[in-house]
Protein backbone atom coordinates (compact mmCIF):
# COMPACT_ATOMS: atom_id res chain seq x y z
CA UNK A 1 0.00 0.00 0.00
CA UNK A 2 1.12 3.48 -0.93
CA UNK A 3 2.51 5.77 2.13
CA UNK A 4 0.42 8.51 3.06
CA UNK A 5 0.83 11.71 5.56
CA UNK A 6 -1.68 13.18 7.23
CA UNK A 7 -1.93 16.92 7.42
CA UNK A 8 -4.19 18.99 9.46
CA UNK A 9 -5.05 22.44 7.78
CA UNK A 10 -6.44 25.52 9.44
CA UNK A 11 -9.08 26.49 8.61
CA UNK A 12 -11.41 29.80 8.21
CA UNK A 13 -14.05 30.76 6.77
CA UNK A 14 -15.55 34.35 7.64
CA UNK A 15 -18.81 33.50 6.14
CA UNK A 16 -19.31 29.93 7.39
CA UNK A 17 -17.29 30.16 11.06
CA UNK A 18 -17.10 32.72 13.57
CA UNK A 19 -13.77 30.64 14.79
CA UNK A 20 -11.30 28.71 13.07
CA UNK A 21 -10.77 24.82 12.97
CA UNK A 22 -8.91 22.08 12.06
CA UNK A 23 -9.48 20.03 9.02
CA UNK A 24 -7.23 16.60 8.11
CA UNK A 25 -6.53 15.46 4.81
CA UNK A 26 -5.03 12.08 4.28
CA UNK A 27 -2.34 12.40 1.26
CA UNK A 28 0.33 10.57 -0.77
CA UNK A 29 3.41 10.39 1.30
CA UNK A 30 6.29 11.44 -1.89
CA UNK A 31 9.92 11.91 -0.67
CA UNK A 32 10.39 14.77 -3.28
CA UNK A 33 7.64 16.52 -1.84
CA UNK A 34 7.47 19.86 0.29
CA UNK A 35 4.94 20.79 2.20
CA UNK A 36 3.52 23.12 -0.41
CA UNK A 37 3.30 20.32 -2.77
CA UNK A 38 0.65 17.94 -0.24
CA UNK A 39 -1.46 21.86 0.34
CA UNK A 40 -1.57 22.30 -3.42
CA UNK A 41 -2.64 18.20 -4.06
CA UNK A 42 -5.08 18.99 -1.47
CA UNK A 43 -6.16 21.92 -3.03
CA UNK A 44 -6.42 19.66 -6.71
CA UNK A 45 -7.79 16.68 -5.55
CA UNK A 46 -9.28 16.64 -2.48
CA UNK A 47 -10.75 19.96 -1.44
CA UNK A 48 -10.75 23.17 -3.50
CA UNK A 49 -11.89 25.54 -1.13
CA UNK A 50 -8.58 25.66 0.72
CA UNK A 51 -6.95 29.27 0.41
CA UNK A 52 -3.26 29.77 0.48
CA UNK A 53 -0.85 32.14 -0.88
CA UNK A 54 2.44 30.96 -3.07
CA UNK A 55 4.11 31.45 -6.16
CA UNK A 56 7.83 30.92 -6.82
CA UNK A 57 8.03 27.20 -5.25
CA UNK A 58 11.77 27.67 -4.78
CA UNK A 59 11.95 29.89 -1.88
CA UNK A 60 12.48 33.54 -3.68
CA UNK A 61 9.42 35.28 -3.52
CA UNK A 62 8.66 34.63 0.43
CA UNK A 63 4.62 34.13 0.13
CA UNK A 64 4.28 30.63 1.09
CA UNK A 65 5.51 31.25 4.74
CA UNK A 66 2.96 29.31 6.94
CA UNK A 67 3.15 27.97 10.98
CA UNK A 68 4.27 24.08 10.66
CA UNK A 69 3.99 22.17 13.64
CA UNK A 70 4.10 25.72 15.09
CA UNK A 71 7.13 26.90 13.54
CA UNK A 72 7.21 29.42 10.83
CA UNK A 73 8.65 28.00 8.05
CA UNK A 74 8.56 28.11 3.83
CA UNK A 75 6.39 25.58 2.93
CA UNK A 76 7.93 25.14 -0.32
CA UNK A 77 11.36 24.55 1.67
CA UNK A 78 9.62 21.94 4.25
CA UNK A 79 10.07 18.72 2.87
CA UNK A 80 7.52 15.74 4.08
CA UNK A 81 9.96 13.17 5.02
CA UNK A 82 11.08 15.64 7.96
CA UNK A 83 8.22 15.34 9.53
CA UNK A 84 7.14 11.21 8.26
CA UNK A 85 5.58 9.33 9.71
CA UNK A 86 4.41 12.44 12.21
CA UNK A 87 1.45 13.82 10.92
CA UNK A 88 2.02 17.59 9.90
CA UNK A 89 -0.06 20.77 11.26
CA UNK A 90 -0.26 24.01 8.57
CA UNK A 91 -1.59 27.50 10.20
CA UNK A 92 -1.10 30.73 8.89
CA UNK A 93 1.49 32.68 10.49
CA UNK A 94 1.08 33.91 13.45
CA UNK A 95 0.95 37.14 14.93
CA UNK A 96 -1.16 38.19 12.33
CA UNK A 97 -5.07 38.55 11.40
CA UNK A 98 -6.21 35.66 9.51
CA UNK A 99 -8.39 36.49 6.38
CA UNK A 100 -9.12 33.28 5.38
CA UNK A 101 -7.78 29.73 6.09
CA UNK A 102 -4.52 30.05 5.61
CA UNK A 103 -4.04 33.43 4.28
CA UNK A 104 -3.14 36.23 6.89
CA UNK A 105 -3.87 39.88 6.43
CA UNK A 106 0.00 41.28 5.82
CA UNK A 107 -1.14 45.01 5.67
CA UNK A 108 0.36 46.18 8.90
CA UNK A 109 3.70 44.63 7.75
CA UNK A 110 3.98 46.43 4.86
CA UNK A 111 3.43 49.73 6.27
CA UNK A 112 5.75 48.91 8.28
CA UNK A 113 8.16 48.25 6.26
CA UNK A 114 7.33 51.87 4.64
CA UNK A 115 7.54 53.80 7.89
CA UNK A 116 11.01 52.98 7.51
CA UNK A 117 12.24 54.98 4.23
CA UNK A 118 13.38 52.08 2.69
CA UNK A 119 15.08 53.44 -0.53
CA UNK A 120 18.55 55.85 -0.29
CA UNK A 121 18.31 59.01 1.19
CA UNK A 122 20.48 61.89 0.17
CA UNK A 123 20.85 65.16 1.64
CA UNK A 124 19.50 68.14 0.17
CA UNK A 125 21.91 69.52 -2.67
CA UNK A 126 24.00 66.21 -2.45
CA UNK A 127 21.78 64.34 -4.99
CA UNK A 128 24.00 62.95 -7.83
CA UNK A 129 22.90 64.49 -11.28
CA UNK A 130 21.89 61.74 -13.50
CA UNK A 131 24.87 62.70 -15.91
CA UNK A 132 27.65 62.18 -13.42
CA UNK A 133 26.92 58.70 -13.12
CA UNK A 134 26.06 55.82 -10.15
CA UNK A 135 27.53 56.20 -7.11
CA UNK A 136 30.57 54.16 -6.87
CA UNK A 137 30.82 51.38 -4.19
CA UNK A 138 33.88 49.20 -2.86
CA UNK A 139 33.13 45.41 -2.27
CA UNK A 140 33.80 45.95 1.61
CA UNK A 141 31.06 48.83 1.80
CA UNK A 142 28.64 46.26 -0.35
CA UNK A 143 29.60 43.34 2.79
CA UNK A 144 28.23 46.23 5.10
CA UNK A 145 24.41 46.31 4.39
CA UNK A 146 24.31 42.86 1.98
CA UNK A 147 23.56 40.48 4.22
CA UNK A 148 20.56 43.01 5.33
CA UNK A 149 19.88 42.99 1.44
CA UNK A 150 18.94 39.07 1.05
CA UNK A 151 15.38 39.60 2.71
CA UNK A 152 12.21 38.16 0.80
CA UNK A 153 9.27 39.97 3.09
CA UNK A 154 8.35 36.46 4.23
CA UNK A 155 7.40 37.32 7.15
CA UNK A 156 8.58 33.96 9.00
CA UNK A 157 10.42 36.52 11.53
CA UNK A 158 7.58 38.19 12.76
CA UNK A 159 5.37 34.86 13.54
CA UNK A 160 8.31 33.32 15.39
CA UNK A 161 8.34 37.01 17.47
CA UNK A 162 6.77 36.46 20.64
CA UNK A 163 6.99 40.40 21.25
CA UNK A 164 5.32 41.13 18.28
CA UNK A 165 2.52 38.62 18.54
CA UNK A 166 2.16 40.38 22.33
CA UNK A 167 2.22 43.71 20.79
CA UNK A 168 1.84 44.41 17.03
CA UNK A 169 2.83 47.72 17.41
CA UNK A 170 6.20 46.49 17.48
CA UNK A 171 8.30 47.94 14.20
CA UNK A 172 9.95 44.48 14.03
CA UNK A 173 12.40 42.44 13.05
CA UNK A 174 12.64 42.83 9.33
CA UNK A 175 11.86 46.35 8.53
CA UNK A 176 14.55 47.46 11.16
CA UNK A 177 16.66 44.63 9.18
CA UNK A 178 16.00 46.75 6.43
CA UNK A 179 16.12 50.26 7.90
CA UNK A 180 20.12 49.13 8.79
CA UNK A 181 20.50 47.61 5.08
CA UNK A 182 19.99 51.58 4.07
CA UNK A 183 21.68 52.89 7.39
CA UNK A 184 24.80 50.72 6.74
CA UNK A 185 24.85 51.56 2.89
CA UNK A 186 27.72 54.17 2.26
CA UNK A 187 25.67 55.93 -0.71
CA UNK A 188 22.72 57.02 2.14
CA UNK A 189 22.27 60.01 4.11
CA UNK A 190 19.56 59.13 5.77
CA UNK A 191 20.11 57.80 8.80
CA UNK A 192 19.05 60.88 11.08
CA UNK A 193 15.65 60.22 9.29
CA UNK A 194 15.10 56.61 9.98
CA UNK A 195 16.16 57.01 13.61
CA UNK A 196 12.88 58.43 14.71
CA UNK A 197 10.99 55.31 14.14
CA UNK A 198 13.83 53.10 14.64
CA UNK A 199 15.22 54.18 17.71
CA UNK A 200 11.48 55.15 19.41
CA UNK A 201 10.02 52.85 21.78
CA UNK A 202 8.21 50.91 19.44
CA UNK A 203 11.19 50.40 17.98
CA UNK A 204 14.52 48.64 18.57
CA UNK A 205 13.93 49.51 22.59
CA UNK A 206 10.73 46.64 22.35
CA UNK A 207 13.09 43.76 21.36
CA UNK A 208 13.98 41.79 24.46
CA UNK A 209 16.58 39.61 22.12
CA UNK A 210 14.88 36.16 21.72
CA UNK A 211 16.98 35.74 18.36
CA UNK A 212 14.01 33.47 17.09
CA UNK A 213 13.63 35.93 13.97
CA UNK A 214 17.43 35.07 13.09
CA UNK A 215 16.70 31.31 14.08
CA UNK A 216 13.77 30.75 11.67
CA UNK A 217 15.31 32.90 8.94
CA UNK A 218 15.80 31.32 5.61
CA UNK A 219 18.20 34.03 3.85
CA UNK A 220 20.29 34.03 6.79
CA UNK A 221 19.63 37.64 6.98
CA UNK A 222 19.90 37.98 10.65
CA UNK A 223 17.38 40.65 11.84
CA UNK A 224 18.12 40.09 15.76
CA UNK A 225 21.56 41.07 14.78
CA UNK A 226 20.47 43.86 12.92
CA UNK A 227 18.28 45.00 15.81
CA UNK A 228 21.07 44.99 18.79
CA UNK A 229 23.46 46.76 16.35
CA UNK A 230 20.77 49.67 15.68
CA UNK A 231 20.73 49.51 19.67
CA UNK A 232 24.75 49.91 20.03
CA UNK A 233 24.53 52.75 17.84
CA UNK A 234 21.13 54.28 18.96
CA UNK A 235 22.87 54.26 22.49
CA UNK A 236 26.12 55.34 21.24
CA UNK A 237 24.33 58.53 19.64
CA UNK A 238 22.43 59.08 23.03
CA UNK A 239 26.10 59.32 24.74
CA UNK A 240 27.61 61.52 21.67
CA UNK A 241 24.49 63.86 22.75
CA UNK A 242 24.96 63.99 25.76
CA UNK A 243 28.66 64.67 26.53
CA UNK A 244 28.28 67.15 22.80
CA UNK A 245 25.62 68.73 22.67
CA UNK A 246 27.17 71.31 20.32
CA UNK A 247 27.79 68.55 17.70
CA UNK A 248 25.93 68.02 15.07
CA UNK A 249 25.61 64.19 13.77
CA UNK A 250 26.51 63.21 10.18
CA UNK B 1 -14.04 40.25 8.78
CA UNK B 2 -10.44 38.61 9.63
CA UNK B 3 -9.76 36.76 12.51
CA UNK B 4 -7.21 37.61 15.63
CA UNK B 5 -6.01 34.83 17.26
CA UNK B 6 -4.96 35.10 20.95
CA UNK B 7 -1.59 34.63 22.50
CA UNK B 8 -2.09 32.11 25.26
CA UNK B 9 -0.37 32.56 28.79
CA UNK B 10 1.78 29.73 28.10
CA UNK B 11 3.36 30.57 24.74
CA UNK B 12 6.60 30.27 26.13
CA UNK B 13 6.28 26.87 26.99
CA UNK B 14 5.25 25.70 23.59
CA UNK B 15 8.82 25.75 22.46
CA UNK B 16 12.19 25.19 23.73
CA UNK B 17 13.73 28.39 22.42
CA UNK B 18 11.02 30.38 24.04
CA UNK B 19 11.68 28.54 27.67
CA UNK B 20 14.93 29.14 27.52
CA UNK B 21 14.35 32.39 26.19
CA UNK B 22 12.52 33.04 29.95
CA UNK B 23 15.11 31.52 31.58
CA UNK B 24 17.63 34.08 30.55
CA UNK B 25 15.37 36.72 31.86
CA UNK B 26 14.76 35.39 34.96
CA UNK B 27 18.04 34.84 35.71
CA UNK B 28 18.81 38.00 35.97
CA UNK B 29 16.46 38.54 38.83
CA UNK B 30 19.48 35.99 40.70
CA UNK B 31 21.88 38.43 38.95
CA UNK B 32 20.44 41.54 41.45
CA UNK B 33 19.39 39.86 44.28
CA UNK B 34 23.26 39.06 44.20
CA UNK B 35 24.67 42.12 43.64
CA UNK B 36 22.09 43.40 46.59
CA UNK B 37 23.42 41.05 49.14
CA UNK B 38 26.89 42.16 48.12
CA UNK B 39 25.75 45.69 48.91
CA UNK B 40 24.49 44.47 52.08
CA UNK B 41 27.71 42.73 53.21
CA UNK B 42 29.46 46.12 52.34
CA UNK B 43 26.74 47.98 54.18
CA UNK B 44 27.84 45.49 57.32
CA UNK B 45 31.36 45.85 56.79
CA UNK B 46 30.40 49.26 57.18
CA UNK B 47 28.81 49.17 60.45
CA UNK B 48 31.66 47.47 62.61
CA UNK B 49 33.41 44.53 63.04
CA UNK B 50 30.00 42.34 64.70
CA UNK B 51 27.60 43.36 62.09
CA UNK B 52 30.22 42.08 60.04
CA UNK B 53 30.76 39.23 61.45
CA UNK B 54 27.15 38.31 61.89
CA UNK B 55 26.92 38.80 58.58
CA UNK B 56 29.25 36.04 57.41
CA UNK B 57 27.59 33.86 60.60
CA UNK B 58 24.72 33.93 57.97
CA UNK B 59 26.94 33.19 54.98
CA UNK B 60 28.21 29.96 56.29
CA UNK B 61 25.29 28.22 56.81
CA UNK B 62 24.66 25.31 54.70
CA UNK B 63 21.17 27.13 53.71
CA UNK B 64 23.40 30.19 52.52
CA UNK B 65 25.73 26.87 50.76
CA UNK B 66 22.45 25.63 48.97
CA UNK B 67 21.80 29.48 47.62
CA UNK B 68 24.93 30.70 46.54
CA UNK B 69 25.45 26.95 44.51
CA UNK B 70 21.76 27.95 42.79
CA UNK B 71 23.02 31.13 42.42
CA UNK B 72 26.07 30.27 40.86
CA UNK B 73 24.11 28.60 38.01
CA UNK B 74 21.72 30.88 37.43
CA UNK B 75 24.82 33.81 36.86
CA UNK B 76 26.59 31.29 34.89
CA UNK B 77 23.35 30.22 32.68
CA UNK B 78 23.11 34.05 32.45
CA UNK B 79 26.72 35.27 31.35
CA UNK B 80 27.11 32.05 28.88
CA UNK B 81 23.75 33.06 26.92
CA UNK B 82 24.67 36.61 26.54
CA UNK B 83 28.67 36.02 25.68
CA UNK B 84 27.36 33.45 23.43
CA UNK B 85 25.26 36.23 21.47
CA UNK B 86 27.99 38.97 21.87
CA UNK B 87 28.94 38.20 18.31
CA UNK B 88 25.71 39.78 16.71
CA UNK B 89 26.09 43.00 18.54
CA UNK B 90 29.36 43.51 17.89
CA UNK B 91 30.66 43.28 14.53
CA UNK B 92 34.04 44.35 13.14
CA UNK B 93 35.44 44.01 10.02
CA UNK B 94 39.16 43.50 9.21
CA UNK B 95 39.47 44.84 5.52
CA UNK B 96 36.33 43.22 4.03
CA UNK B 97 36.48 39.89 6.63
CA UNK B 98 34.13 39.82 8.92
CA UNK B 99 35.79 38.98 13.00
CA UNK B 100 34.65 35.29 13.20
CA UNK B 101 31.69 35.05 16.11
CA UNK B 102 34.39 32.63 17.98
CA UNK B 103 36.45 35.80 18.23
CA UNK B 104 34.41 37.63 19.39
CA UNK B 105 32.64 35.72 22.00
CA UNK B 106 36.01 34.18 23.25
CA UNK B 107 37.13 37.93 23.89
CA UNK B 108 34.25 37.69 26.50
CA UNK B 109 35.13 34.92 27.85
CA UNK B 110 38.95 35.38 27.87
CA UNK B 111 38.34 38.61 30.05
CA UNK B 112 36.20 36.56 32.23
CA UNK B 113 38.75 34.23 32.76
CA UNK B 114 40.91 36.91 33.66
CA UNK B 115 39.06 38.60 35.83
CA UNK B 116 38.10 35.29 37.70
CA UNK B 117 41.60 34.57 37.94
CA UNK B 118 42.34 38.10 39.30
CA UNK B 119 39.69 37.61 42.06
CA UNK B 120 40.76 34.51 42.68
CA UNK B 121 44.10 35.31 43.19
CA UNK B 122 43.79 38.36 45.27
CA UNK B 123 41.45 36.50 47.60
CA UNK B 124 43.68 33.41 47.85
CA UNK B 125 46.96 33.82 46.74
CA UNK B 126 48.19 36.27 48.17
CA UNK B 127 48.03 34.29 51.63
CA UNK B 128 45.34 36.65 53.26
CA UNK B 129 42.16 34.72 54.44
CA UNK B 130 38.96 36.85 54.69
S1 LIG C 1 6.58 29.77 -2.91
FE1 LIG C 1 7.97 31.42 -3.15
S2 LIG C 1 9.11 31.28 -1.32
FE2 LIG C 1 7.88 29.53 -1.20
Amino acid sequence: MAKTIELEIFRYRPEEESEPTLQSYEVPFNEEWVVLDAINYIKDEIDGTISHRWSCRMGVCGSCGMMINRVPRLTCAAFLKEYYPRKIRVEPLDGFPVERDLVTDMDMFVSKLTDVSPWIIRNEGEEKPVEEGTYLQSPGELAEYKQYSMCINCMLCYAACPVFALDTNFLGPAAIALGQRYNMDSRDQGRDQRQEVIASHDGVWHCTFVGECSAVCPKDVDPAGAIQRAKLSSTADYFKDLLMPWGKRK
Amino acid sequence: MSYIRKVPNTWWLQRKPYFLFIVRELTSVAVAGYCGFLLYLMYALSKGPDEYSAAIGLITSPASYTLHMIGLLLVLYHTITWFNVTPKVLVFHLGEEKVPAVIIAGAHYAGWLATSALVAWLLLGTGTSV
